[in-house]
């Protein structure tokens, strides 16, 4: 599982772990300074076909394990393993490429370049990647389609309604080889049923073979998740099963 | 109060017998609510004393097809126009619970809190699970359970902040 050169479409393999989390800390300050416990000691998976949502209130280290999980950042202890690859032991320039190889990004908003059409915003990771302008067309186009927004390929950022917006983000996510998607509160600024047209896009594309971890205040957004993990205070302070029972 | 004016206005759209009315009833509220057919006949013979319903025929076996009277047109009428009450809270036993835990001796209220929101969560897992099987776009029987699955959703996730809410202001009590 160290390297995932699946071409899009392929048969994803199924419960492959893209994401592992296992007693990862991060503590600001050191020394003379008092040490803040930012993340301490989360353990976590996430599997190819796994949509796992993370909720606590403000602080309670949300953004620090996006931003460890997706190698921005390295854990003061215990690992990080993204795609295979262990992101404790790695150059920064090596994260770099491990994050521009296997991760794809959506914020709540500014997720696009302005200068760019849809198609070529989806396009840039895979020209990075140092495909063929041909092919990364090719395979922007697919992504599109496969977000429902082919029709925009050609349109500026501006020129599309924030869902589309978004649409077009998770596209590039994804994109190519890249199968594990970082949300932080992508519907956050979306109405109710443009945010649950995303979420069914999100949960889509993660059915399809990708893996996605979601950061979301909003618990209406977080059941369309497998899992719920609660932050408290930096540490997991509990995992909710999706139960399949429920009242009617 | 719900269910007489829901058996007028299905009956504003046809002659139904009571049997008829129930299975209509459940489907077009998204199966949510089930209703016995006691209280179908029970409702339809106060509706028939109100005069807002009157007798269309019977089958052999007894059963009995049921109309509007103009009066109960107009009463249907009315309930489109006008808005349901909500000046009067429903009893919500969730509610009810948590505040009498804030109060009551030797209660961890918190606890208490926190098991209800992971039920709530657990709920609410659930009803989105069923959102994503349905159809999409919806339509007919399919829209009916949608919408109010909707509004199951919602409530669960307002139950859900609220109990947040709760949590904090305990904490910090």
């Amino acid at each position: 599982m160290s390297s995932v050169d699946t071409p899009a479409g392929a048969e994803p393999d199924s419960g492959a772990v893209l994401l592992r989390l296992h007693e990862a800390a991060r503590v600001h300050g050191s020394g003379t300074a008092v040490p803040v416990h930012a993340l301490n000691g989360v353990s976590l998976e996430v599997r190819v076909g796994e949509l796992v949502a993370v909720m606590g209130p403000s602080g309670s280290g949300k953004s620090t394990l996006l931003h460890l999980a997706g190698g921005l950042d390295t854990p003061t202890s215990g690992d990080v393993v993204v795609d295979g690859v262990s992101i404790a032991g790695l150059s920064v320039k090596a994260r770099a490429a491990l994050r521009r190889r296997s991760v794809g990004y959506v914020f709540q908003d500014l997720n696009l370049v302005p200068a760019l059409t849809a198609v070529e915003n989806v396009m840039l990771p895979r020209e990075l990647d140092g495909v063929s302008t041909r092919v990364a067309r090719q395979e922007a186009r697919a992504a599109l389609t496969e977000v429902g927004v082919e029709e925009l390929a050609d349109r500026f950022p501006e020129e599309m309604s924030g869902g589309q917006q978004q649409r077009v983000a998770i596209a590039r996510a994804l994109v190519g080889p890249r199968r594990l998607v970082l949300a932080d509160e992508p519907t956050g600024a979306l109405d109710s049923l443009t945010g649950e047209a995303i979420m069914r896009v999100l949960r889509a594309r993660v059915d399809a073979g990708a893996a996605g971890l979601l950061v979301t205040h909003d618990s209406q957004h977080a059941a369309w998740a497998d899992r719920v993990v609660l932050l408290r205070d930096g540490k997991m302070a509990e995992e909710a099963p999706f139960t399949a029972g429920f009242p009617r | 109060m719900s269910v007489r004016q829901s058996l007028l206005a299905i009956l504003a759209e046809g002659e139904q017998y009571g049997y008829q009315l129930r299975h209509e009833f459940e489907l077009r509220t998204g199966r949510t609510w089930p209703i016995n057919i006691g209280q179908v006949y029970t409702t339809l013979n106060r509706l028939v004393r109100d005069g807002l319903v009157e007798e269309a025929g019977r089958k052999d076996d007894g059963s009995v097809n049921y109309r509007l009277t103009y009066a109960g047109r107009e009463e249907v009428d009315q309930w489109w126009r006008s808005a349901v009450d909500r000046a009067t809270p429903n009893r919500d036993e969730v509610a009810i619970k948590v505040a009498l835990a804030a109060t009551a001796p030797g209660v961890d209220a918190i606890s208490v809190v926190q098991r209800q929101k992971a039920e709530t969560l657990r709920v609410l897992q659930g009803y989105t699970k069923e959102k994503r099987a349905m159809p999409h776009p919806a339509q007919g029987d399919d829209l009916a359970r949608l919408l109010v699955l909707d509004s199951l959703i919602f409530s669960a996730e307002a139950e859900a902040r609220w109990l947040d809410l709760v949590e904090q202001r305990l904490r910090a009590r």
